[in-house]
């Protein structure tokens, strides 16, 4: 029977099966953070209980850790509830286990889901779960990589198997070149502004296509990352040579013999030929703009080269209503030219855009250029210290800090604003993060979600500008 | 985990779609590392007129008297009425943890974030997606008769006009009904395929040494 690549990962991974087509599915990998697992460990301590197979379980701090002055140590993370969440983590990790835990100042600590696949313990074939939706992030390895609830963390640290259920599949095709300055974020963009925040739910996404072959392991993690943004909690692209060249020589990849015997496995995670998906999408990557969010949800997301769209011409009410709303909340008239818009801040990282390509693109905007005087703070946040380290070997915190960015420490930071990192009310930001949801970014801030070479370039001008046409 | 097998009680409306997990419970009370305590801080950004920080004492808050939640003929409601993509966003469980904490038993919306659906039976929270045009005209009796009631019925999966004028159906997985209906642990029902689990282990690692140590 011909089979899809979700099929596969499915099929490989149930322990048992219930009448109703409830599934107990098996979990290779269980990444952990501070924020999400604290009442979870507390449970399983309580009902004396205790962690199933801890060489499953990758930890680290991204979320609540401060990006400056981490030669203070821990007493350098102000808030005080912050702190306990990270050592509380540390005392989990500590009486519980781990194979690995990059704690809060470790030199390889970074936001979770840029450390699992840059330290080879992301591997194709597997079930990687986290408490935290851009788990999807995951799945560009062929993986089957979903976010999870505290309560469900428990049960995978207590049974190493989650209760789940099967979506149905959608294959997403992208095909064609992409052209220069558009990027993988653009890609997704454009696939939640087809499909809508709602439009992938129940469905498990396979993306497809030469435009998707055609990019780097970063450029698909970011795809894939996004797919929550769609709706869909998981979404996964096939092995290939770009996969397994990637995965070589990581720490916690396999090597000599074992090497080869995985990949000969590994080799078999596509979906086969004519397989059948309940709903296929298909988008031209020639056709793709750089994409810019105007409103509070991200499929509220047009073209650079658009205008703000119209509420009053929007027939159904309900959708006019948030329309209305979003554009309220976020101060900006219809019709008003995207290119025309100011902005206060840059923030360029999170676990969409941190990474070693996601920097090199965004250094190659800015270099011998200025952040505008009009702009209060251009951040750069690196997803983890090796990407840091990589990025400083480079001299792209050069580039950057010349250009007038602060170059920071690893970490979750203005992504969600958890740390001190943060939007103040009514500023305006250009981020290459995920969300623009209203107070994502800090109490009344105003997200327009980009590519890290469209924020760069915003950076540079002061509003969003077509990076095409720009400094290109 | 409480159960769930009939609930009457009083419907709030919230009449916006794509209500995510951020203006559900706000980032900044996820620090806590308890389960309970959250109700105070649901919809913090739109209930309160000041913006909300952990330790504040909320009863001395300037509350926003437009925000549905606030008005006085909402007060006590335990079945929140919302539009599609209820519950988008993160995974945090706070979410359905704060509704909870708030009174809410049960939510009623088109679609859902997947994630918070998901949650919200692990916690007892029932999620009932009806058809958008069964969702319209709850909104439309919410609105129209003060004091609006449902009552809900796992076991015959109904929702029902309190006077039993109207009856709609929705759908559940029988295996997720089971475990609301009677409160069970989720964790020792799983436990019970322990050896399932280690034979299926034992395999894998044969096959795939890689993926262990
Ligand atoms: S970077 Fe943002 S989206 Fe990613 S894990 Fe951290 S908080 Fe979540």
């Amino acid at each position: 029977m011909v089979k899809t690549l979700y099929d596969k990962l499915w099929e490989s991974h149930v322990v048992h099966s219930e009448e109703d087509g409830t599934a107990l599915l098996y979990v290779d990998r269980h990444l952990v953070h501070e924020v999400t697992s604290p009442q979870a460990f507390e449970a399983l301590k309580l009902a004396g209980r205790k962690v199933w197979r801890t060489d499953s379980v990758v930890a680290t701090a991204d979320h609540n850790t401060p990006t400056t002055d981490w030669q203070l140590g821990i007493d350098g993370i102000v808030d005080p509830t912050s702190k306990l969440q990270v050592k509380t983590l540390d005392d989990n990790i500590r009486s519980f286990g781990a194979k690995a835990y990059f704690p809060f100042l470790d030199p390889r600590q970074g936001i979770v889901h840029v450390i699992g696949p840059e330290n080879g313990a992301t591997l194709p074939g597997m079930t990687v779960v986290c408490g935290d939706s851009h788990t999807s992030t995951h799945g560009a390895f062929a993986c089957l990589a979903f976010g999870i609830g505290t309560s469900e963390v428990e049960h995978v640290l207590a049974t190493q198997c989650l209760l789940s259920r099967k979506s149905r599949s959608m294959l997403v095709q992208v095909d064609g070149a992409l052209s220069r300055g558009v990027t993988a974020k653009d890609i997704v963009l454009a696939l939640i502004g087809r499909i809508g925040t709602a439009g992938g739910t129940g469905y498990a996404i396979e993306y497809a296509g030469s435009a998707i072959r055609a990019l780097s392991m970063e450029g698909r993690m970011t795809v894939c990352n996004m797919t929550i943004e769609a709706g869909a909690r998981c979404g996964m692209v096939a092995v290939d040579d770009t996969t397994i060249e990637y995965l070589r020589g990581r720490p916690f990849a396999p090597q000599g013999e074992l090497w080869d015997r995985a990949v000969a496995q590994w080799r078999a995670l596509e979906s086969d030929p004519g397989a059948k998906f309940d709903r296929v999408v298909t988008l031209d990557a020639r056709e793709i703009k750089p994409q810019v969010t105007w409103g509070t949800s991200p499929e509220m997301v047009v073209a650079i080269d658009e205008r703000v769209p119209d509420p009053d011409r929007e027939k159904d009410a309900t959708r006019r209503e948030g329309m209305a709303r979003a554009l309220e909340y976020m101060g900006l008239a219809p019709n008003t030219l995207m290119g025309a818009i100011r902005i206060d801040k840059v923030f360029i990282g999170s676990c969409t855009n941190s990474r070693i390509e996601d920097l090199r693109a965004a250094a190659a905007v800015v270099k011998g250029r200025r952040v505008a005087s009009s702009v209060k703070l251009a951040l750069v946040v690196p997803g983890s210290g090796q990407v840091k380290r990589q990025a400083e070997r480079e001299g792209l915190d050069r580039v950057f800090r010349e250009a007038g960015f602060e170059w920071r420490e690893p970490g979750c930071s203005m992504c969600l604003a958890m740390n001190a990192d943060r939007l103040e009310p009514g500023e305006r930001c250009a981020s290459t993060s995920n969300r623009n949801f209203e107070g994502r970014q800090g109490t009344g801030g105003r997200t327009h979600l980009v590519s890290p070479e469209m924020a760069a370039a915003a950076a540079v001008a002061g509003h969003f500008v077509d990076v095409r046409r720009q400094w290109r | 985990m409480e159960k769930f097998t009939v609930h009457t009680g009083l419907v709030a409306p919230l009449d916006r779609a794509n209500v995510d997990t951020d203006a559900i419970i706000p980032k900044q009370f996820l620090k806590s590392i308890k389960r309970s305590g959250f109700g105070p801080n649901l919809f913090d950004a739109w209930r309160y007129r000041d913006a909300g920080v952990p330790g504040m004492d909320n009863a001395k808050r300037p509350l926003n008297p437009d925000f549905v939640l606030n008005q006085a003929r909402f007060r006590g409601a335990t079945i929140l009425l919302a539009r599609t993509n209820f519950g988008c966003g993160s995974s945090r469980e706070h979410a359905p943890w704060a509704l909870l904490d708030f009174g809410f038993r049960a939510v009623i919306a088109p679609s859902f974030g997947e994630i918070f659906f998901n949650n919200a039976f692990k916690n007892g929270l029932l999620p009932i997606v009806l058809a958008e045009g069964e969702v319209d005209a709850l909104f439309h009796d919410v609105a129209a008769f003060p004091g609006f009631r449902l009552s809900i019925d796992l076991d015959r999966q109904t929702v029902a006009a309190a006077d039993g004028a109207k009856i709609m159906r929705f759908e559940i997985d029988p295996f997720r009904k089971y475990c609301l209906l009677t409160g069970l642990d989720e964790i020792g029902l799983t436990l019970r395929h322990a050896d399932e689990i280690r034979a299926f282990e034992a395999r894998r690692r044969a096959e795939q040494p890689w993926l262990f140590g």
